[in-house]
């Protein structure tokens, strides 16, 4: 059996996703092909040929693919998805938009967001916003996957045994165009990616105060998120959201600040290893999934805090 | 222009849902239901569309069993001008509600269809992408902006680096996300005027569509609890747990 992991990255590099991806596909029996379909992306095929456990990368390069349309990228992988039993790709905004558009044409019922692999068609994911459990079988011939990231760990970075080919386009649909993109420059880590996230909520009050994190995660190495309530008063832009319908993060550390601890902002975090919850309501659900608790005001402890790391 | 806005009846999203006794499903037994909260931003985003002067008709679509009428009832009460139940007591996966979603967009011809990005049951994120594909439509997934340039549509999505603005060619397919708008409250006479209003109910077996599910749940468990933590007093008792017990910081 042949596995398809459709590769996730910015033109330039791999996303860490894709990565999370290939060790969910390690669990499955056959041998997997990588594909990286962008625009000038010999440097992603370089970084690729090192990951561990795949056997060969398909790589398409055309300006068609520069902004990964998912109208177009999608009929790109049908044209080679008759190779393969499975189809994979990270359950993140890129697969997410992707992978339904390859299923339809398939006419597949894709499997989104797999937490394990019980057996070669059986799947666990979460439902009702991570409230529960559902073990799922698949019983369609060919099975087409999205990955939580945060349950599969990153596949090393130590193959030295790959093979390229590459891929012509398929013709453009021409229905959809590429306008812009704002991308969120910071120097500190990705929110999916970092060993310390310190979020915080409506508690904060206002965008401003986001500066009293900042700088604990300055001193942490940690990235910054937010809940649903600080994104939606507008104190920091959406790709803070941890939640539910926002990023999953898993860190070893997740510090949340002024955040009373709603379930769909649970269902993005209650996998880290260790919670600190910082609240000055001693009743908000997040004590409930804290390791650590701290009844406090947030414009006291966060200085001190600061202070003493 | 036309608005189809597709929406589903789930449970209310301030219900805590636990597995059945027997681990077979979840326990929906009296449970509050209402339309997926995606869903009433999406048909929220086409209700503002229609009284900014650029829609004639807004259509509400949904396909479940005859209870859903409630659902689409609540659409009418919200600015849809007209509502569609295709019954069926079939649980519908994803892949066949598109289908099925294929024959009412035949029918209607509409030029813009306006989903939620997911239901918050299933979490699936499918059917919008799904529809696009099977009619070969353009998509826009998690919309937080729709505006209108001639005779095409621009999308601005959340998407997981920030934000990202497509063009699409209409009829086009677009999926909201959470910040697209803030939905209204159905007035009192919205509510009465909406139960006169045309609900048309379509058997899903008229359709001629495949809808057989290709998927089993074997099982719905819990997952995994938390042991229950510690209430430290102070920032230095914090701070020596999380280097010394803990040993995630330094």
């Amino acid at each position: 059996m042949s596995i398809l992991v459709i590769a996730e990255h910015d033109n330039s590099s791999l996303k860490g996703a894709t990565l999370n991806t290939v060790t969910a596909a390690t669990g499955l029996n056959g041998n997997i092909t990588l594909l990286i379909a962008g625009s000038n992306i010999s440097s992603v095929i370089d970084e690729a040929k090192k990951v561990s456990g795949i056997s060969n990368i398909i790589s398409c390069d055309d300006e068609l693919y520069k902004n990964f349309l998912a109208e177009d990228l999608s009929n790109l992988v049908v044209s080679i998805s008759n190779s393969y039993s499975y189809i994979l790709a990270p359950a993140t905004t890129f697969g997410k938009n992707l992978l339904p558009r390859i299923s339809a044409k398939l006419d597949v019922q894709q499997i989104s967001d797999i937490i394990s692999i019980e057996s070669e068609d059986t799947f666990k994911r979460p439902i009702y916003a991570g409230s529960c459990i559902a073990t799922v079988k698949s019983n369609d011939s060919i099975k087409l996957i999205t990955v939580r990231s945060t349950a599969f760990d990153a596949a090393p970075m130590d193959n030295s045994n790959v093979s390229v080919e590459s891929l012509d386009a398929v013709n453009a649909l021409n229905i959809s165009e590429f306008v812009s993109e704002e991308i969120a420059k910071s120097d500190r880590p990705e929110l999916t990616a970092a060993n310390i996230v310190i979020s915080g909520g409506r508690g904060m009050q206002s965008g401003e105060n986001f500066h009293l994190l900042d700088s604990i995660a300055d001193k942490l190495g940690a990235a910054v998120g937010a809940s649903r309530a600080a994104v939606d008063a507008g104190f920091v832009p959406n790709d803070y959201q941890v939640g539910q319908t926002g990023k999953i993060v898993a860190p070893d550390l997740y510090i949340a600040v002024g955040i009373s601890g709603a379930i769909q902002h649970l269902a993005g975090m209650k996998d880290s290893k260790v919670i600190v919850a910082i609240n000055k309501d001693e009743d908000a659900p997040i004590f409930q999934v804290a390791d650590y608790g701290l009844v406090s005001d947030l414009f006291d402890a966060l200085p001190e805090l600061e202070a003493k790391l | 222009m036309k608005i189809l806005v597709p929406l589903k009846r789930v449970v209310d999203y301030n219900v805590k849902v636990r597995p059945l006794p027997d681990n077979s499903n979840v326990d929906l037994n009296n449970a509050k239901m209402s339309v997926n909260p995606f869903c009433e931003i999406a048909l929220e985003e086409a209700v503002r569309i229609k009284e900014a002067g650029n829609a004639e008709e807004v259509i509400a679509v949904t396909v479940g069993k005859t209870e859903s009428q409630e659902q689409l009832r609540t659409a009418l009460a919200l600015g849809a001008d007209r509502a569609i139940l295709i019954e069926t007591d079939s649980i519908l996966e994803p892949l066949a509600i598109s289908k099925v979603l294929t024959k009412v967009v035949e029918q209607e011809a509409p030029d813009l269809i306006i989903l939620g990005k997911q239901a918050i049951d299933g979490d699936n994120n499918q059917t919008g992408q799904m529809l696009a594909s099977m009619l070969n439509y353009p998509q826009a997934t998690n919309a937080s902006e729709v505006r209108f340039e001639g005779d095409k549509v621009n999308v601005t999505r959340e998407i997981d680096g920030g934000l990202q603005t497509l063009q699409l060619n209409k009829p086009a397919i677009i999926t909201t996300d959470l910040r697209l708008n803030e939905p209204r409250y159905a007035s009192l006479p919205n509510i009465m005027k909406a139960k006169k209003k045309e609900l048309t109910i379509i058997n899903v077996s008229d359709l001629g569509v495949e809808i057989s599910p290709r998927t089993e749940l074997l099982s719905v468990e819990l997952p995994p609890s938390r042991d229950a933590g510690i209430i430290v007093e102070t920032v230095d008792e914090l701070v020596e747990k999380l280097k010394n017990e803990a040993k995630v910081i330094t």
